[in-house]
This record gives structure tokens, C-alpha cells and sequence, in this order.
């Protein structure tokens, strides 16, 4: 446990000072608060003897400096934790991004399924609270603890030792007590939440069918049951969370008690001044604040450390894919592009996605690859950017293995306009620039008139400043196709590939736009990967690649 | 969020008992906290004036025991607190999903369904906190401060009146909470779902990224941004965490006033030695509840602002009609009619059709295409009286289709939409949607009717094969074929096929065709396509252009 606190603590990669800071201020604010009650229970005491007023007057600027200092140290402690968490959280998003971009896609394919890339996201936010919510409380609870337990000892030792027992149960044997019942039920908990939320996806996402089909009742009906199992386990957590706070108050009340017990015992024995009961009663009771957050913090440094291993898991894989220690020079331009009689696999056991495949590109070649889906038309791109080495065979420029070159110098001689292309939530204008920075506005219209497309952009209120949503849905999937086609004709790529960029279009529709293409990459070589017809027609050469048994 | 937002409370209704008794329990810890403050200040009264251990025992005993009684209050107004927020929660939940089964499915747009989706888990999430914690906590914030202001007054009330000194700050906390607080906690959680969201669209194209050799960039804008960020947000603390330092000011400033006037008032004999020193325990009570408050608030303002689109949804007023109680004929002999038909969706501008006619004859299978856009699936969600239209009517056999009950009229029809939703179960569950009663023997005829028999059969479990969520995932041929055996197995009068080859490979299409052939036999069959490949298998051919329909012939659409 505490390896991870520590690689996760690189990850986040915060300066000790600032940590020191932050947990000091939180230790200045709970003996601030011990001070506070402790002072003024001595005051009263002392007040209780009638002495002259100006001899009380110590005690009183004391009282009057623990309360103007502790909300003030509360203040600063809270600023300079949450400074701490919101570095830590911009650090560790840098970080884990720089670890896991190497990998990508393919050694990240299993985490592109589903929901758990945008779980991956969560993970690396519920980094923040690491130390916020995890490390700080303990930290601080520890030095207060032990700073009330040695002013109590200072006055009565028994005092001393009575209080630091209580911490310890009240800080550490109850907050791990209670964490270790409600372990069970959270886990029960988070399961039958993910099975009510899938449920409840479903539910929502298939809503149409449902009514179609006449299930709405049925639905409900499950959906009821779900529930109630949720709403049946979240009781039982409610009684295992409660006991934790219970107990802690217990804990604070027995030894308060026996505090005063011992004080009072001291005193009757002639060993404590009888000002000082008071001050050991009320600083024992003050003290348990540094113990308060203990529970909630075990079970937030629980859900984090979870959190953490499974980015850690990411984070560990060694990239598959790296460049050489004395690399080529680049590539020049133009350059014929062969495949060797292939064969690839995305992971050690499972099947070949292409096997024995062959495939030669001439400087300025068109050619169509064709095939069903799942024959591993993708896989030629991989292989192609050098996402994935061949495992038998090998891919070259030029006879050179692409093994050879800087990764960089590899894809930078082909642009990809693939259907799986991301277009980024920014605007038009940047989502083309991603392919060459430098472009002026002349340039992009140039490329998005290859792509056929200009004339829609310029028709639109902000033109190339539009927004494109969220996976470009604010646009209809022909022209998401178009920008991503503009994108790839933006780049001085020699080689251009096209990855069923007609994948979503009507036949018309579709028809033109490989026609456009065709015309705008004038001289750079061409590989059209689909499944359909259009642009067989317009190839200097047809591959088919078969599906295998 | 407001303090006692009336929309949030009036969802707390169901489980009034609940929250009454947290009341009860939390009137009964705040009797516990006086007697704790009396018998602390009682026991060090007796040991300063030189009792033994044995004078004060039953002091300590009952003090112990108040302790305990107060702990297991705790514990049962936490319990309670969680209990009203689950049975809250649920409703919540099941209330929203009823509400999008019962009203019309598609009237909204289709990418919305999985931001409700989304919204109506974590923003129900969301709401725990507020049920579970911050609403019990209203009661103890007024509850506790009341009875130790009405003990102290009794004990001394020239402390009773400092504290009433201090406590008018409180007003000003909750101002300052209800002004500013409320709308940069907003920003600021506005802010970071964006971040959060820029972080997942760079990781989601990472790809796209080092394929344009652009991914090496990203960890430094990432940093920048994230600076950026952290810059912005503390300074909203800074001027946030006020109103907190405020509140807490007013408690330790209290408890200093009223030690130090206590003090000084003992020196001069005005005040009893037990009586200040219970004063002085009670006084950090007074305002303890109301600094556990604002941590509460804090702590749901964020859930809340999670769900407030739910709610929106939950509380949007639906039209409401009357339900019409006519029973549409038979569409196996009857004749479906689009008489001018136009409709507009609420959340876009522009008639989506506009004065459609459209004839759909008993034993007749017509093709509907058209360019993506120009309502071909609008057409067939107004056939299954998902929407009904802002003009025109729809008949069936003469009868006006939305005086006739919805549910009976989809009996007489299966549909197959375009991207089928495959529920999680096995794939027999999923066929049998069609037909809850269907044998295993008729599942089967429709799977192999429908083309998917041979790949079920081909795995290891076949037909008591898991799929959907955290099963077995499908392709998209492999689900629309399941779509097509449901289907089958419904074995209704009129057939709705909203693009059924859609982004399939040819050989899947050509499957799918088969089937699709085999399926229009004796039924009406409505075949939505923007591809030719399907239109030979129609009848007749209609092009849908400007919300429009013209017949064609398939000459022209191939």
C-alpha cells in the first residue's frame, strides 16, 4: 500500500514544502481549537480563586489569541490544501497522458471499450483527492494528537496516557474497525449500483424498443427490483458508516470521563493544581477534532488507492513500439511503401489480424483495398503508421524496414483520413490545424475545397471558427467524413490513405467524394481501404483482401 | 442551490416519518449535550473544591452513560439519514425512467438519450448527500442552538446575551453563502467538468494525435491548462472559503467573549464557578451545528448541481391527453394513410416534414429513401405513435390513428430500427422481446429466418449466450440480425425496417437482404433506405425530398 501512496504521490508530484505547509496550517487550526477551550477553561478556574483582575490577564490574551488565530489558520489551511489537490490533479493528468501516449492505440485498445475510457478519466481526477481527503487528515491527526497528548502529560502524565490511549482507539482501531465492516457492504454496493446503472442505460437507450414492443411494464418491473436490492444494501452501509462516527463519540466520551477522573484523583491526592482540572477536561475534549475526519479519510484513501492502481496498471506497460537507438534519416519523398508477407496480431494467444499479406506502393499509385469487415483492412493502417509491428515479414520504405526510422519520420510521410479519425471538441479551424500548425486561412480553404466541403464552411455564421461538439456531433457523419478528409489534405504526406471514408454516405454522395479525392491528391500515392464500390472504377490497382476462416 | 431549495424538499415528502424522526433523535442529543455540559462543569466544580474520586463516581458514570445514550443517537440519525435519502433516490430514478417509457420515446433526439442516461445516474448519485446529510442537518442547526440558548439563559443570562451578540453573524454567513457562494461553486464546477471533458476528448484521440505526430505536445498543454485552471479556482476560494472563516470566527470569537466576560465576572463574584464553567462547555455547541451546516452544504451543492438537469426532466410538465380508447383495424386489411402530414421536433427549427402523403396498402412492401436528414425515420416513429404529427393526420382503415390507443396499435407492429438496442440477457432473451411467450422452438425459426442462426449457433453457449452490457459484444450485422428474428418471432401485419443494411459488409448485407425478402411475405412492410441494394425488394418506391413524397421508379433511385 504505501509503494502505491508513493509512485502515486510522483505521479502527482507535488512539492514537499507546499504539503508541509498545508499540514501544518491543519495542525495550527486543531491545536488553535485545544488551545482555545484548554485557556479558557484555565481562566474560569483561575477566575473561580478571585485574584486581581490584571493577574487573569495572561489567560485572557491567550483566550483572545486562540480565537482570532484559529479561524484564521482554518482559512489558510483550507486554501493551501486545495492548492495542493488542484496541482496535483493538472500534474498527474500531464504525467499519466505523457505515460500512456506511446501506448496508444494499440497497446490501449481494452481500455477504448465502453465506459472505461471515460472511467480512466475519473481515475486520474480522483487523484486529487489523494492527498486532500487521504493523507492530510491522518498527517495532521497524528502531529495535533501527539502535541495535545504531550501538553496534557506536560500538566499530569496520567492525563497524558489516558489521552493518547483514547486517540489511538478513537483515531486508528475505530476508523480501520469500521472501515473493515463496511468493506463487505461497499463492495455489494458497487455492484449492485453498476448493474442498476446499466439497467437503467439500457432502459433509457432502448426506451423506443420497449414501447414498441409493449415492455414498458415489464421494464419497470425489473427496474423496481433492481432498485430495491440497491436501496436494501445502501441500508446496511448506512449501519455499518454510522458505527465509525458512534463509536468515535464513545470513545471521546470514556475518556473525558476518565480524564477527569484521574485529574480529579490527582488533585485529592495533592499532585495537580485544582485550576488545571478544567484545562485537562476541556483538552481532551477539544483534542478528538484532530481524530473527527479519520473514518471518512481511511475509506476516500480506499477509493483512491483503487483508483490509482488501475492508472498505475496503464502507466506500467512498457511501449511495444519504440525507435531505434541509431535511427535512419527520414525517408525522402516520394517513396514506394511495401508490405512483406504479413503477419500481425494485437496481443500474444490471440488470432492473426492479417496473415501472409502482401502489398506494393508505387510513388503515385491508386490503389483499392477491398475487403469484409474484419478481414484486417485496419490492420494495414497500423501497420502502415507503425502502430504495430509485423510479427513474420516486415513493412519498408524504400526496402528499408520501417523498424529503422524515428517513428515520427514514419508518419509524417502519410496522412490517414481513417473512419475511426477524432475530431477534437474546438473549432473547425484547429481540428485542421492539428495536421500542420503553421497553415494560414488560404491554405485551409484550399483543403477543405479539395474535400468538397468549403462552401458549407463558409456558409456556416462563424465559418472556420465553428465548434464542432463533442466527437464532432454537432456535424452529420458526411461531413464529419469531408473535414476529416480536409485534414489529411492539409499535410505534405506523400502518401495518403483512406480508411472507408464513405463509410456513412449515400451512394451519390459517396461516389463524389472518392471522385474529389482522386482529383485533389494529385501525385501522392493513394490507398482507398473499403468495403463498397465506389473508387474501384478510378484505381490503377484493386487488392482484395479475403476474410479468414 | 438555495438553502431549502422547495423543489429538492417537496421530493422529501415520501419520507416525512423519517425525517421527523431524525428530528426526535436530534432533539434528544441536543438534551444529552446540556447534561453533558452540566455534569463536566459539576465534576470539576466538586474536584476543585477537593472532592475525592468516590464523591464524583456517579457523576462520571452519568456522564459516561450521556456519552453512550448521544453515540447511539448519532448512529440512528445517520442511519435514518441514509434511509430517507435511498427511498428518496429511488423514486427519483424510477420516476424519470417512467417518465421516459411513458411519454413519447422520440420526441427528443436521439443523441440526447445518453446524456439522460448519464444525467439521471450521477445526478440521482448526486443527491445523496443532500437527502442523507444536509436536510437532517437543517434540523439539528435549529434544534441545538435553541436549547443551549434556552439553558444558558437560565444559568446566566448576561452570557445568554453575548452569545446573542455574536450569533446575528451567522445571518450574514448565509448571505454571503446564498449570494456569492452558490454561483462560483457553479462556475467553478462548470470548470472542471470541462477540463475533465478536454481530458478525456485528447485521450479518446489520441490516435488521430500521433498519427498527425502531434501527441508529444499534449502533456505540455495538458500542464498549462491545468495551471491555468488552479490559478482561476483559487481565487474563487479565496473570496469562497469566507463565509466559512466567517462562521467560524463567530464560534471561537463566542467562545472567547463569553470565557473572558465569565472570567472576569467570577473574580468579581457575580457569577458562580459550575455556572461559568457550563457556560463555557455549552458556548462551542451553539455553533457547531451550524459549521456542520455549511460543511453539508458544501459538501451536496456539487451533487446538486449534477441534478439539476434531472430534475428539469423529472419536473418538465408533459402534455397531457386524454387517452384515446379507439382500437385501430387490422392492418393486414386495412389501409395506413399519410394525409398531409408535417412535423417539427420542439428542439430544432423548420418543419422536418411538411405535408407528407403517403399510402401504405395491406400486402405491400414500399421503400421510402431519401438523403440523410430528410425524415425517413421521422416517418416511421410517427407510424409507431412515438410522435403524432403538428399537422395533418395519419388513418388507419379511416380512423384517425391518434384517437387510437398506442399500445394495441404497436401489437400489429415490429420494428426494427437502425441501431438496435441489445438488452443485457441471452440472445434468446433478446429475441423474445418480439414475443414474450415464444417457444424455444419459434425463437429458433425466427433466428434462422432471420440470417443468425448460423453465427449463434457457432458459439460455445448459443442461444443461452450473455450479451449486451458485459456480455458478449455483438457487430453491428450480428445485432440487427437479432433484430430481425424479434421481428420474426412477433410475426406482426406491418414491418417497419429503418435502414436495416446500414454500415454492413456485403456479405452480411446480402443476408440481411434474404431475410428481408422472406419477412415483406403477407405483410405491409414500410423499408427505410438510403442504399439501393434493398430497394428491389419493394413495391413501390417513394422519395422523401423538402418533407415531401414522390413516387419513383426504381429505375431513377438505382
Amino acid at each position: 500500500m504505501t509503494a502505491t501512496i508513493r509512485r502515486l504521490m510522483l505521479i502527482t508530484d507535488v512539492r514537499r514544502t507546499r504539503l508541509a505547509l498545508a499540514a501544518l496550517l491543519g495542525v495550527l487550526t486543531i491545536l488553535f481549537g485545544v488551545g482555545l477551550m484548554a485557556t479558557a477553561g484555565f481562566l474560569i478556574s483561575r477566575a473561580a480563586e478571585h485574584p486581581a483582575v490584571l493577574s487573569l490577564s495572561a489567560a485572557i490574551v491567550g483566550v483572545r489569541f486562540f480565537g482570532l488565530a484559529r479561524p484564521l489558520a482554518r482559512y489558510l489551511e483550507r486554501l493551501a490544501s486545495h492548492d495542493v489537490a488542484l496541482r496535483s490533479l493538472g500534474r498527474a493528468r500531464a504525467q499519466v497522458y505523457e505515460a500512456v501516449e506511446p501506448l496508444a492505440p494499440v497497446q490501449l485498445e481494452d481500455t477504448r471499450r465502453g465506459d472505461l475510457l471515460s472511467r480512466f478519466v475519473g481515475d486520474v481526477d480522483s487523484l486529487q483527492n489523494l492527498y486532500l481527503r487521504g493523507l492530510e487528515p491522518p498527517l495532521v491527526a497524528l502531529i495535533a494528537g501527539a502535541a495535545s497528548v504531550a501538553l496534557a502529560a506536560i500538566f499530569l502524565p496520567a492525563a497524558g496516557v489516558v489521552l493518547a490511549a483514547g486517540l489511538f482507539l478513537g483515531g486508528i482501531v475505530v476508523p480501520l474497525a469500521a472501515a473493515s465492516v463496511s468493506r463487505r457492504t461497499s463492495v455489494r454496493y458497487a455492484e449492485a449500483r453498476g448493474a442498476l446503472t446499466s439497467e437503467l442505460v439500457e432502459t433509457l437507450a432502448g426506451s423506443a424498443e420497449l414501447a414498441a414492443f409493449g415492455l414498458e411494464r415489464d421494464r419497470l418491473r425489473t427496474m423496481r427490483r433492481a432498485d430495491s436490492t440497491l436501496v436494501r444494501i445502501s441500508r446496511r452501509a448506512a449501519f455499518a458508516d454510522g458505527l465509525g462516527d458512534a463509536l468515535r463519540l464513545l470513545v471521546t466520551g470514556v475518556t473525558v470521563v476518565v480524564v477527569l477522573a484521574v485529574s480529579v484523583q490527582a488533585h485529592a491526592e495533592g499532585r495537580l493544581d485544582r485550576v488545571l482540572i478544567a484545562l485537562l477536561g476541556l483538552l481532551a475534549l477539544a483534542a478528538f477534532e484532530a481524530v473527527q475526519p479519520l473514518s471518512e479519510a481511511v475509506r476516500e484513501l480506499q477509493a483512491t488507492l483503487a483508483a490509482g492502481r488501475r492508472i498505475l496498471d496503464l502507466t506500467d506497460r512498457v511501449p511495444r513500439i519504440v525507435d531505434p537507438v541509431e535511427p535512419l534519416a527520414a525517408p525522402q519523398s516520394p517513396v514506394t511503401i511495401e508490405l512483406e508477407d504479413v503477419r500481425a496480431r494485437y496481443g500474444p494467444g490471440e488470432r492473426p489480424a492479417l496473415d501472409g499479406f502482401s502489398l506494393r506502393l508505387d510513388p503515385g499509385r491508386r490503389v483499392v483495398l477491398l475487403g469484409p469487415s474484419g478481414a484486417g483492412k485496419t490492420t494495414v493502417v497500423k501497420l502502415l503508421l507503425r502502430f504495430l509491428d509485423p510479427e513474420r515479414g516486415r513493412v519498408t520504405f524504400d526496402g528499408q524496414d520501417l523498424r529503422c526510422y524515428r517513428q515520427e519520420d514514419v508518419r509524417s510521410m502519410i496522412a490517414v483520413a481513417g473512419q475511426d479519425a477524432h475530431l477534437f471538441s474546438a473549432s473547425i479551424r484547429d481540428n485542421l490545424k492539428l495536421a500542420r500548425p503553421e497553415a494560414n486561412d488560404e491554405e485551409l480553404a484550399r483543403a477543405l475545397g479539395a474535400a468538397r466541403i468549403l462552401s458549407w464552411v463558409q456558409s456556416l455564421p462563424d465559418g472556420l471558427d465553428t465548434l464542432v461538439g463533442e466527437e464532432g456531433r454537432e456535424l452529420s457523419g458526411g461531413q464529419r467524413q469531408r473535414i476529416v478528409l480536409a485534414r489529411a489534405l492539409l499535410t505534405d504526406a506523400p502518401v495518403l490513405v483512406l480508411d472507408e471514408p464513405t463509410a456513412h454516405l449515400d451512394p451519390p454522395t459517396a461516389k463524389k467524394l472518392v471522385a474529389d479525392v482522386f482529383s485533389a491528391a494529385r501525385g501522392r500515392t493513394i490507398l482507398l481501404i473499403t468495403h463498397r464500390p465506389e473508387g474501384v472504377d478510378l484505381a490503377d490497382e484493386v487488392v482484395v483482401l479475403r476474410e479468414r476462416a | 442551490m438555495r438553502l431549502l431549495d422547495q423543489a429538492l424538499v417537496r421530493r422529501a415528502a415520501p419520507v416525512r416519518s423519517l425525517l421527523v424522526l431524525d428530528a426526535i433523535l436530534g432533539a434528544a442529543s441536543a438534551g444529552l449535550v446540556l447534561v453533558q455540559a452540566v455534569l463536566i462543569a459539576r465534576i470539576v466544580a466538586l474536584g476543585f473544591s477537593g472532592a475525592s474520586l468516590d464523591d464524583v463516581a456517579f457523576d462520571l458514570v452519568l456522564l459516561a452513560l450521556a456519552f453512550a445514550g448521544r453515540s447511539v443517537l448519532t448512529w440512528g440519525f445517520e442511519v435514518a439519514g441514509r434511509r430517507a435519502a435511498s427511498t428518496v433516490l429511488s423514486e427519483l430514478r424510477l420516476e424519470l425512467v417512467e417518465r421516459r417509457l411513458r411519454s413519447q420515446p422520440l420526441a427528443t433526439d436521439g443523441a440526447e438519450t445518453g446524456e439522460i442516461a448519464a444525467t439521471a445516474v450521477q445526478g440521482v448519485e448526486g443527491l445523496e448527500a443532500y437527502f442523507a446529510r444536509y436536510l437532517p442537518q437543517v434540523v439539528l442547526a435549529v434544534i441545538v442552538p435553541v436549547a443551549v440558548l434556552g439553558l444558558v439563559v437560565a444559568i446566566d443570562p448576561i452570557s445568554a446575551a453575548l452569545m446573542l451578540i455574536t450569533l446575528p453573524l451567522v445571518p450574514v454567513f448565509m448571505w454571503l453563502i446564498g449570494r456569492y457562494t452558490e454561483e462560483r461553486t457553479r462556475e467553478r464546477w462548470l470548470a472542471l467538468r470541462l477540463l475533465s471533458t478536454h481530458f478525456l476528448d485528447v485521450v479518446r484521440g489520441l490516435p488521430t494525435l500521433r498519427a498527425f505526430n502531434r501527441g508529444r505536445q499534449q502533456a505540455a498543454a495538458l500542464d498549462e491548462i491545468g495551471e491555468r485552471y488552479r490559478r482561476t479556482t483559487i481565487g474563487t476560494l479565496r473570496v469562497a472559503f469566507l463565509s466559512g472563516a466567517v462562521l467560524e470566527l463567530a464560534a471561537t470569537l463566542g467562545v472567547a467573549l463569553v470565557a473572558v466576560t465569565a472570567g472576569v465576572r467570577l473574580v468579581e463574584g457575580g457569577l458562580g464557578f459550575q455556572a461559568g464553567l457550563t457556560v463555557l462547555v455549552l458556548a462551542p455547541e451553539l455553533y457547531l451545528p451550524m459549521r456542520q451546516l455549511a460543511a453539508q452544504f458544501h459538501a451536496s451543492a456539487d451533487g446538486v448541481a449534477v441534478a439539476e438537469r434531472m430534475l428539469e426532466l423529472v419536473d418538465e410538465e408533459l402534455p397531457s391527453r386524454p387517452e384515446p380508447n379507439l382500437i385501430a383495424p387490422s392492418a393486414m386489411s386495412a389501409t395506413v394513410r399519410f394525409e398531409a402530414v408535417s412535423f417539427a421536433y420542439p428542439s430544432r427549427p423548420g418543419l422536418v416534414l411538411d405535408g407528407l402523403d403517403l399510402e401504405l396498402y395491406p400486402d405491400e412492401t414500399v421503400a421510402l429513401v431519401g438523403p440523410s436528414g430528410s425524415g425517413k425515420t421521422t416517418v416511421g416513429s410517427l407510424l409507431l405513435r412515438f410522435i403524432d404529427p403538428v399537422g395533418g393526420r395519419i388513418s388507419v382503415g379511416g380512423l384517425d390513428l391518434a384517437d387510437c390507443r398506442a399500445d394495441f396499435w404497436r401489437e400489429q407492429i415490429a420494428w426494427v430500427p437502425q441501431r438496435p438496442t441489445i438488452f443485457r440477457g441471452t440472445i434468446a432473451d433478446n429475441i423474445r422481446l418480439g414475443d414474450r411467450g415464444a417457444t424455444e422452438r419459434s425463437v429458433r425459426d425466427a433466428a434462422v429466418l432471420a440470417g443468425a442462426d448460423r453465427f449463434v449457433q457457432a458459439l460455445p453457449l448459443g442461444y443461452e449466450t450473455l450479451v449486451g452490457d458485459g456480455g458478449r459484444p455483438l457487430s453491428a450485422g450480428e445485432s440487427r440480425r437479432i433484430a430481425l428474428a424479434r421481428a420474426f418471432v412477433r410475426d406482426a401485419p406491418l414491418v417497419i425496417l429503418d435502414e436495416p443494411t446500414a454500415d454492413l459488409d456485403r456479405t452480411s448485407a446480402a443476408v440481411v437482404a434474404e431475410s428481408v425478402e422472406r419477412l415483406r411475405a403477407g405483410r405491409m412492410v414500410l423499408l427505410i433506405a438510403h442504399r439501393p441494394e434493398l430497394v428491389e425488394h419493394a413495391d413501390r418506391i417513394v422519395i422523401l425530398a423538402d418533407g415531401k413524397g414522390r413516387a419513383a421508379i426504381t429505375d431513377e433511385v438505382l
